[in-house]
């Protein structure tokens, strides 16, 4: 297995290595207790002795007594060593996740993170938990065994030590040839959920366009191609049994062919047989568990690689060893900005961006879809790095900043809002946790959410539930808000944050800003051109460039685009006030 | 049933041992010949593998002994005896290959079956199913339900037929041997039986847990990684550390009892079996220096010998019983997919190509004219009336409720004629997207009527009338393809020209072709490569290629920016020239042009007239309108 995952056994270590101990332990009585059957037989019951049968009977009590307790034992520690290193990797995963940046999310899908968290950990535990006991049991039964075999007869011993390694060989084989099978299997399982996924989601889509069977046709070609994939993995799989047993009927059929002319020419005893005949059973027992777990790992190492990408995944961003940990205030420069999300010889998103903010002004910013208006604002708080260009904060380079230090002063309100399970208590205080429940109503007021809670029966202990789907779009923007403000940052972003609030509340809230936390600056991306009209400055966006920049004033006399929207949008209120 | 509540155990009921029958008939009706040879190979393999132990004493008493001692012996005998039990052995291999192969294609064909009768009945299902059932929940019967299926029927089914048999002839051959001793053996099976059920129920126990624990991590890290983003802005990574930490752990310590129950398994029963084995050969021994039972030494050292092969396939049985339980809990949800009431449709109205004659009158043809009309047969007197299809909707007294004590619309009247445009505004849960639910027959109206072009819906054959409807709605929903494919959804046969004809529509042409493969840009999870606002465009194109009379648009451009919106309105509004649209809207600049706009209110129109005249009103449009009131 994997050498990099197994660095994440970590504290289990001691259990990892105590089961296979136990299960050696295990293997030596359950050698042992067959011979003392044997004697049972050959001694006890063949002379009559019951005297013998009780003394031995007891001791094989005592040794069964025993080996039950390694057997459980074993079984009881492989299980916390195997559930141990999941958790580990589990958590290993979650870390890593949280150490990754912007670029590094893009890079996984939510769904593909949350298998590799689940299935693939399980598959991993599995093989490992099976893997730890096995593969101490079967070498050490296999040379057991054929010890006490050539204890008995060498000529036999000698067979078998040309029939293991054939057998052995050929299980590998298969279990190799199967495995680039079992990948392409996994990975046409993933689309066959996902086009599950996708008709799942969008039933409302495939209804109303009637595409029910083109979506079957769709569907049924995915489910052949697994089937016929899966089929193909499993037939290669299918050969094991059969081999299993071809060989071990040859080396029954030889066993008896050269023990018996031994024991016709009186070098071997019948019982000696019989004994002889146990323990190549055990051995080819083992080979089959050995080759069973072999199937195991192959199918956990298509796992292990998925669970590899994600720990190997190299975060873009690490903090300078001196980074700094003071935003001296809320100064922002854009100089000659180069920005693409695909690194340096990606589609450029913004091209030559250079601006000047003053601490404390507020700041519009408008532009069309795709202008990269999002683009802009996310360089700030660093969550990209430039392509080309620097981005200063406070005078200094963004990337000279202790990241959680930078992000703590730079507070943004995301387009994609999202709040999470938890009372509204819980859910603004994500912006400092230790924030007195007045100070918490304080940023809600200011966020003009503090009406709204007080209607609802729990008031702030109401309930959130996943997504935030049981507070209207302009609520949730509230308090989205609201808990940016509680960060007490000294640049604030808000992303198109205020688009389903409406006019009035709008305003009120600019207003708060502009009277409670003069200081701070204010960036505020705006389809709306209300929501920035009274700002210091508006930044024009068009196509990752900076078309215009000044006061409403000065963009209505020099600006096409803001003319433009500004018309559209006002005049059609004007009409009617 | 099997009652699987949390802390619950296991427990074989009624309900499993249906589901299994079920799942039975599955593999015997497709596979009824393949299922017969591979229970004819399992036996076949079975006595091969017994016949190694029977065999032996059989050798060695009567070809082996008789020839010691003699000088030149003859192994003639023997050697024949070895070719028949080579034979044997040789029909065992031939029997195991056979089967291991025909339980691929069996077990494998069977789950190639129950997914697609899955994905296909799904597809007959009501919309109210997608949304009372979680997609999660959905999600997993295809993944998680259908992997423990398969590993049922390819690895239990096969372990557990070859252990009863085994079991089975063992057992029987030691009643033969000596039924007093056999007597003490049924015994033991008792108590393996006990202790099998008492620690597979621990382990099932924990099992259960342990699947309850992987859920709720599950669903936080769900959660967490869609707010990832929000985790990073926030510096929240420490905090959900600890919580995920939290639940690590409890997922660690069901996990670790559960697979330590399910491992001791194997020594508990297995030490058992050698305690059998000792009580066995003092009873024995004592019996046959006592003389009772006809117990002689030899049967004794026989009798021995099975009774330590019988303990392994019981074993076996004892470890595959957790997993075989827990594949038909699963089994049984699939089943309940299965039986779920498929969408009714009682509509007989169908939609035909049409063109007018010479008299003006309609007549039904088979190519394409661009007309189309209502085919309606009139069961009363067997005739046939031609409607062309014009797009004139109306509702009637109409009410209704997702739940029956729970209204959500009002007697609502309405009326669309062909080529009008009718708005709805109003807060979250006003009814709003309700009413383009019932024009599509999501659900069905309880009471009152909707009219298409005069007919009653009801009567319409959902797919057909559904053909007549384009709908944009609000959360976009495309699918893994190119762009291209996409918007061929609307019309399957689209050539590529007509794509790009409503791709320059919709005003999604420029950004389409600004993209490195253009039109043949893959889109993979529902399009996250785009913003939310080319999604929507793309929406609106494939809307626009299927060309209906009717159009209902669903905040189709809430994440489209007022200027973008403002440029795709010309397009919009060659889109809706001469089509009825229902619109939905929250930025109410768009709807302005209406015919009339219908204000809704806790499942009632409270203002309804075109802009000028609700402006006029000063009403809650106004305030609307003017930015003073929140549309909640």
């Amino acid at each position: 297995m994997n050498r990099k995952l197994l660095q994440s056994v970590r504290e289990y270590k001691k259990q990892a290595f105590l089961a296979p101990v136990l299960v050696v332990l295990e293997v030596l009585l359950e050698v042992l207790i067959p011979l003392l059957m044997a004697n049972i037989i050959d001694v006890g019951i063949m002379n009559g002795d019951m005297n013998y049968i009780i003394k031995v009977g007891l001791l094989l009590v005592v040794m069964a007594m025993v080996s039950l307790f390694f057997g459980a034992k074993a079984g009881q520690v492989a299980a916390v060593a195997g559930a141990g290193y999941a958790k580990n990797l589990r958590h290993d995963i979650f870390y890593k996740i949280q150490d990754f940046s912007f670029g590094n999310i893009d890079h996984f899908s939510t769904s593909s993170l949350v298998t590799r968290l689940t299935t693939d950990i399980t598959n991993v535990q599995m093989a490992f938990m099976f893997s730890i006991r096995m593969l101490a049991r079967a070498p050490i039964m296999v040379v057991l065994s054929w010890i006490m075999t050539a204890t008995i007869s060498m000529k036999i011993a000698c067979l078998m030590l040309v029939t293991i390694p054939i057998l052995g060989g050929v299980l590998i084989f298969i279990a190799k040839k199967a495995h680039p099978h079992f990948i392409q299997v996994f990975d046409e399982y993933d689309v066959l959920n996902n086009t599950v996924q996708e008709n799942v989601n969008a039933a409302r889509v495939v209804k109303a366009y009637v595409r029910e069977d083109h979506e079957n046709e769709k569907f049924h070609k995915i489910s052949q191609k697994v089937f016929d994939l899966f089929t193909r993995a499993e037939m290669i799989v299918a050969w094991n049994s059969p081999v299993m047993n071809f060989v071990m009927y040859t080396v029954v059929l030889l066993i008896v062919l050269i023990g018996g002319e031994d024991i016709v020419f009186g070098t071997m005893q019948t019982g000696e047989l019989t004994s002889i005949m146990v323990y190549a059973m055990q051995i080819l027992m083992s080979l089959m568990m050995v080759s069973f777990v072999f199937v195991m790992i192959m199918i956990a190492e298509a796992s292990s690689d998925r669970i590899r990408e994600v720990l190997e995944e190299v975060p873009e961003m690490e903090d300078a060893p001196d980074a700094l940990t003071e935003v001296a205030n809320g100064d922002i420069d854009f100089e000659h900005v180069d920005f693409s999300y695909a690194g340096e010889d990606g589609n450029l998103s913004l091209k030559d961006v250079s601006l000047h903010i003053k601490s404390g002004q507020v700041v519009g910013v408008i532009g069309g879809t795709g202008s990269a208006k999002s683009t802009l604002v996310q360089l700030i708080p660093r969550l990209y790095d430039v392509t080309r260009g620097c981005v200063k904060v406070g005078g200094q380079d963004v990337r000279k900043y202790n990241l959680e230090k930078l992000r703590d002063q730079v507070s943004m309100v995301l387009q994609k809002n999202v709040l999470f399970t938890g009372s509204i208590y819980e859910n603004i205080r994500w912006g400092d946790e230790n924030a007195s429940n007045e100070e918490v109503q304080r940023v809600c007021k200011l966020a003009q959410a503090d009406g709204f809670i007080n209607e609802f029966p729990l008031k702030y202990n109401t309930m959130i539930v996943e997504g935030g789907n049981n507070v209207s779009g302009g609520q949730k923007q509230r308090l989205c808000i609201a808990r940016a403000l509680l960060k007490k940052p000294k640049i604030l972003i808000l992303d198109d944050s205020t688009s389903a609030v409406d006019t009035r509340t709008d305003a009120l809230i600019r207003k708060a800003f502009r009277e409670e936390i003069p200081d701070t600056t204010k960036i505020i991306i705006a389809q709306r051109i209300s929501s920035v009209e009274d700002a210091d400055m508006i930044i024009v966006m068009e196509n990752g460039q900076i078309n215009g920049v000044g006061t409403s004033e000065e963009l209505l006399k020099t600006n096409a685009i803001y003319r433009e929207v500004y018309e559209s949008q006002v005049k059609g209120g004007e009409d009617h006030e | 049933m099997s009652k699987q509540g949390p802390g619950g155990k296991p427990k074989v009921t009624k309900s499993t041992v249906k589901t299994a029958k079920r799942l039975l008939g599955y593999v015997t009706s497709t596979y009824k010949i393949q299922f017969v040879l591979v229970l004819i190979c399992i036996l076949v393999s079975s006595l091969a593998s017994i016949s190694v132990s029977l065999s032996l004493k059989y050798l060695l008493d009567d070809f082996i002994i008789p020839l010691i001692g003699q000088k030149e012996p003859n192994f003639a005998e023997l050697y024949r005896a070895i070719t028949v039990l080579a034979i044997i052995f040789g029909c065992g291999v031939i029997a195991t290959f056979s089967y291991t192969r025909l339980m691929v294609v069996i077990g494998q064909g069977v789950l190639k079956r129950v997914r697609d009768e899955m994905f296909e009945h799904m597809q007959t299902l009501p919309i109210r199913y997608f949304d009372q059932n979680t997609n999660g929940s959905i999600m997993s019967l295809y993944t998680n339900d259908t992997d423990t299926l398969r590993q049922m029927i390819n690895q239990s089914i096969p372990q557990v037929l070859m252990s009863g048999l085994m079991i089975i002839v063992t057992f029987i051959a030691m009643i033969v041997l000596s039924p007093i001793l056999t007597l003490l053996a049924v015994v033991v099976i008792f108590l393996m039986i006990i202790v099998a059920r008492v620690i597979g129920g621990n382990s099932g126990k924990y099992f259960i847990h342990q699947q309850l624990d992987l859920a709720n991590i599950t669903g936080f890290v769900e959660e967490r990684m869609n707010g990832q983003r929000v985790v990073k802005v926030f510096n929240h990574e420490k905090k959900s550390e600890q919580e995920f930490d939290a639940l690590n752990e409890k997922l660690f310590e069901s996990a670790a009892n559960a697979h330590t129950f399910a491992s001791i398994m194997g020594p508990v029963i297995g030490n058992i079996g050698n305690l059998q084995f000792v009580l066995t050969a003092v009873l024995g021994g004592f019996l046959s220096v006592m003389g009772i039972g006809n117990i002689t030494l030899g049967v004794m050292a026989s009798y021995l010998q099975f009774t330590k092969s019988f303990t392994q396939p019981f074993m076996q049985v004892a470890q595959q019983f957790n997993s075989i339980i827990m594949a038909l809990a699963g089994a049984e949800r699939i089943f309940n997919l299965l039986d779920e009431e498929p969408e009714t449709d009682e509509g007989y109205v169908t939609l035909v190509n049409a063109r007018k004659d010479e008299n003006g009158e309609i007549v039904e043809c088979k190519e394409r004219t661009g007309m189309w009309a209502w085919k309606h047969p009139h069961q009363a007197d067997g005739t046939i009336t031609y409607t062309e299809l014009k797009g004139d909707v109306r509702f009637f007294d109409m009410s209704f409720g997702y739940e029956p004590d729970h209204m959500v619309l009002h007697d609502l009247t309405l009326y669309a004629k062909p080529g009008q445009k009718l708005a709805f505004v109003g807060s979250t849960g006003a009814g709003k997207t309700t009413i383009t639910n019932l024009i599509n027959r999501f659900y069905d109206v309880q009471d009152g009527k909707i009219r298409y072009d005069g007919i009653n819906i009801n009567k319409i054959k959902k797919a057909d009338l559904r053909h007549s409807l384009g709908i944009v709605l609000q959360d976009t929903h495309l699918f893994t393809g190119t762009i291209k494919e996409n918007i061929r959804y609307g019309k399957l046969d689209a050539t590529d020209e007509e794509i790009y004809n409503a791709a320059k529509l919709a005003h999604a042409d420029q950004f389409i072709r600004m993209l490195p493969q253009g039109y043949d840009t893959m889109l993979t999870g529902d399009g996250e490569e785009l913003s939310q606002g080319q999604r929507q465009l793309l929406a609106i194109a494939r809307a626009a290629i299927a060309d209906p009379p009717v159009l209902i648009l669903d905040e189709a451009t809430s994440s489209i920016d007022t200027r973008t919106e403002s440029i795709v309105q010309q397009g919009m509004d060659n889109l809706m020239k001469g089509r009825t649209v229902f619109v939905i809207a929250h930025r109410l600049s768009t709807i302005r042009n209406s015919n009339a706009i219908m204000v809704l209110e806790h499942g009632r129109i409270i203002e309804r007239g075109d802009h000028e005249d609700l402006i006029k009103q000063k009403g809650t449009y106004y305030q609307l309108y003017t930015g003073k009131l929140e549309l909640s």
